[in-house]
């Protein structure tokens, strides 16, 4: 197994750790298999054992037979035989598969394979059946980690900060209700799709998210699951190549992505993005991210992720601070509040209107959010205000906001930040 | 796959009858189902001030209790039974159901025990 096992990283490194499992060779196969067979079956288990066992197969004979010409093809008889020989061991289990089969039928047709790969790749219905709204949020996000993104159990569990035998449990939990309560493995029809890909695309966010800013622990970031999303963006992103909003997502998370090596500083500390070594930002995941931001606004009315992404790369963009297109930003977030009416959008509006206008403006602005049940327990919401109150000078106060900000805020990190704040303006006020 | 879809009503209105939906709602959906043939069963249950509650104790004693009464925010109000290919036909289902409406519908799949 892999030497990296719960290793402490360096800053901004980390996390998942060095994978050296049998699977991960195979990880991009792993999904395409595990999909086929799921739909081919109608059983996440049976799939995902049979899946396994064809993948041992081949390391073990491709070395010394060589890889054969088509090595989706072999993979699949492989998988399928291995399938086979297990419902001939268990007579009732094949007899439950054979009704499904029937009921599956009944449901629709299976779609015609690739016709330029020997492997066809149904992995559009695995990312909708893992992201199923009948199932718990984490647990379509785990679901999603064990079988798109190939991830083995243990790796999963680690993302999640949880043992593996509580990770193991949950899914094993979650492949219950996809079995026993038949969530289908099929992609929504077009009308649907509306209603279902923001679910799909939110647990690929939500994986970038905790990646991006750990909510607890150590380390700021854990790279390898901002990788992570971003691998399963681009798989969705050619399974759907005209939804708009998944270009707007793979955007966003490339130009947040980008800031990477400049978000934290020697100590793992966060550098906030005014004091940042723009110099560090990697131009060509930049210039990918635009590139995707424009066809996400292009061509018919913006969503969410596509507005995201467009206030990434006006900061992408600009040479510093002062020369942010502030009231782009701003407009951009008037969309996206439109849009998503939250106050965390709010909140971040007004730190934007802050920049454009001034920290008065802004303050008032915060100040209005003041009730909100959500921005409470939310540390960016203190600490936004604590900013502002100190650039207007009052000291008092924000060392009192960012008190606050340090009583709520989740990694080690994030408090060291505020705490060089916090004696920052106490000693501006004495 | 046979699916319950048990029909919750919410408790303010005591006519049992919510108050979003008409009575040529429910009758136009029992249709809809009917047609579709996916009927398995389905009853209205009566008023909730009817109900009777049974208990028997380790000791064998029957103990009989009137009620319950509505305690919970939404209560049982009445079920259907389908038989549909999968979970997201029994989800549009249940959407298009009148009592999704005010109160909400559980969907739960009926127990297969390979009989």
């Amino acid at each position: 197994m892999s030497a990296g096992t719960g290793s402490p990283a360096g800053p901004g490194g980390g996390g998942l750790g060095p994978v050296a499992s049998v699977e991960a060779v195979f990880r991009e196969e792993r999904g395409r298999l595990l999909a086929a067979l799921a739909r081919r079956f109608g059983d996440l288990d049976l799939a995902e054992e049979v899946t396994s066992e064809a993948i041992e197969a081949a390391l073990e004979r491709w070395p010394v037979d060589g890889v054969p010409p088509k090595p989706g093809a072999w993979l699949m008889t492989t998988a399928r035989r291995r399938a086979v020989d297990r419902l001939r061991r268990d007579q009732a289990y094949a007899a439950r598969l054979a009704i499904l089969q029937i009921e599956a039928e009944r449901a629709g047709p299976a779609p015609a394979a690739g016709l330029d790969d020997d492997l066809p790749d149904e992995r559009l219905q695995l990312f909708f059946t893992c992201s199923h709204p009948a199932l718990a949020a984490e647990d379509r996000t785990a679901l999603t980690l064990r079988c798109l993104a190939g991830l083995t159990m243990s790796e999963v569990a680690r993302a999640f900060l949880v043992p593996s035998p509580t990770m193991a449990k949950r899914i094993t939990r979650a492949k219950k209700k996809i079995r026993e309560a038949r969530i289908p493995f099929r992609a929504p029809d077009v009308d649907e799709l509306p209603q279902r890909l923001p679910g799909v695309l939110q647990v690929i966010y939500s994986i970038f998210t905790e990646g991006y800013a750990a909510s607890e622990g150590p380390l700021l970031q854990r790279l390898d699951l901002a990788e992570e999303a971003i691998r399963l963006a681009r798989i969705l992103r050619r399974l759907l190549p005209a939804e708009r909003e998944v270009a707007g997502l793979l955007a966003l998370m490339l130009l947040v992505h980008a800031r990477r090596d400049a978000r934290t500083g020697p100590g793992g500390e966060p550098v906030l993005l005014e004091e940042q070594d723009r110099g560090r930002w990697e131009r060509p995941m930049i210039e990918e991210g635009a590139a995707l931001a424009t066809v996400a606004l292009t061509g018919g009315p913006p969503g969410p992720y596509g507005v995201q992404a467009a206030i990434a790369a006006l900061h992408d963009e600009a040479a510093d601070v002062a020369a942010t297109d502030w009231a782009q930003i701003v407009a951009l977030y008037d969309v996206l509040l439109a849009l998503t009416p939250s106050p965390v959008v709010a909140l971040n509006r007004a730190a934007a209107v802050a920049m454009r206008d001034g920290p008065r403006a802004g303050l008032a602005l915060l100040d209005e959010l003041a009730g909100e049940p959500l921005l409470r327990g939310h540390h960016p919401y203190p600490a936004a205000r604590a900013d502002l109150l100190h650039r207007l000078g009052r000291h008092a106060e924000a060392a009192a906001a960012y008190r606050e900000a340090l009583a709520l805020a989740g990694t080690a990190p994030d408090r060291a930040l505020l705490r060089r704040r916090l004696r920052e303006v106490e000693h501006a006020g004495s | 796959m046979k699916y319950m879809m048990l029909i919750m009503a919410n408790t303010a209105d005591d006519s049992g009858q919510a108050p979003g939906c008409t009575p040529e709602d429910w009758m136009a959906y029992d249709k809809e189902v009917r047609d579709a043939g996916i009927w398995v069963s389905g009853e209205s249950l009566a008023d909730l001030v009817t109900a009777t509650t049974v208990r028997v104790g380790a000791d064998g004693e029957r103990t009989v209790t009137d009620g319950p009464f509505a305690e919970t925010r939404e209560l049982l109000g009445g079920f259907y039974v389908i038989d549909v290919p999968d979970l997201d036909a029994a989800l549009d289902w249940a959407a298009r159901c009148p009592g999704a409406r005010d109160g909400s519908v559980v969907v739960r799949p009926v127990a297969d025990f390979g009989v």
